[in-house]
């Protein structure tokens, strides 16, 4: 999809979040000098078309207590790895679930899927759950925990060139 | 901060989206049984404690613009400061992990064009002398994530 000027001006305006205001669209349409029902509009077209994944909360887990995570690494069959890798990502414990290139033969692995628990041992035991769930489609599989965070920088819209 | 009952209703129903319409707070308040100013209160007083990471549209990061990939390196442990400054010092290294394996060094790269991945990874790796492995997501799976508050 082609996102146009004014669908980048909205993601733009939207991206560190909603006002927490009776009519949060209102204000962004005012801000941005747009009518109301033509940003609703086009925010609709965006989700429809998985611009915008969801429009929600997103809890700070650690505050939660889900203080432990993992990075799982599956070597799953190519022919089943679509359908298998869909049941993973469903699962509420799995924040990211991804099918990759392996790099044989330093790395075996095909389908990442990053888990989250309130401990290492929960870590341990929800990766238990996703072996079940692959089965003998699955030829082996690794746990990587993160040690240090070396750099963290958002993601953020970069402007178009030209 | 102390969460009670009907915070973690909203933020368990939250979660699960939120509508786009004219007034959509008092649409969820009416359906939590509450008001729409108390919905609101709650909202910013859990993202002032920083309970609430964030509450908005959450974008596909491709979709806005950019190339993304994955990439790991083998880093011996005796040089592994000297590479994360390296490494961290390209603009185009968005996050940066240590991970318990012998790929020890686990970041993204984000770029204006597809084309850049590939130059800023074999530069990394003319400068460090160290093979950096590209993942590239060839499939994202839809995810279920939900933090049971």
């Amino acid at each position: 999809m082609t996102l146009d000027p004014t669908d980048r001006a909205i993601i733009t305006a939207t991206q560190s979040g909603l006002p927490l205001v009776s009519r949060p669209y209102a204000q962004i349409a005012t801000d941005l000098g747009l009518d109301e029902g033509d940003l609703c509009n086009r925010m609709r077209a965006m989700q429809a078309n998985g611009v915008i994944r969801r429009i929600a909360v997103a809890p700070n887990h650690y505050a939660l207590g889900m203080t432990a995570n993992g990075m799982s690494v599956w070597d799953v069959d190519d022919n089943r790895v679509a359908e298998l890798g869909q049941r993973v990502g469903n699962l509420e414990f799995v924040s990211h679930c991804y099918e990759r290139p392996r790099a044989l033969p330093d790395w075996p692995y095909n389908l990442f899927a990053m888990i989250h628990g309130t401990s290492c041992d929960q870590v341990e035991a929800l990766r238990a759950d996703v072996a079940a769930i692959l089965g003998d489609a699955c030829r082996g599989n690794d746990i990587l925990y993160s040690t240090r965070i070396l750099k963290k920088t958002g993601l953020r819209l970069r402007r178009q060139k030209g | 901060m102390t969460l009670d009952d009907t915070d973690r209703l909203i933020l368990n129903t939250l979660q699960e989206g939120f509508p786009i319409t004219p007034n959509p707070f008092e649409d969820v308040a009416l359906q939590l049984g509450i008001t729409e100013a108390q919905l609101l209160s709650r909202l910013k007083a859990m993202k002032e404690a920083r309970v609430i990471t964030r509450f908005g549209p959450f974008f596909d990061a491709a979709a806005m613009g950019g190339a993304f990939c994955l990439c790991a390196m083998s880093v011996p442990e005796r040089a592994f400061d000297d590479i994360v400054a390296t490494v961290n010092a390209y603009p185009e290294v968005a996050h940066n992990y240590q991970r318990t394996h012998d790929l020890n060094m686990w970041f993204v790269l984000a770029t204006e064009t597809e084309a850049e991945i590939a130059e800023v990874a074999h530069e990394i790796e003319s400068e460090t002398g160290i093979k950096v492995l590209l993942f590239p997501k060839l499939q994202e799976f839809f995810i279920g994530f939900r933090v049971a508050a």
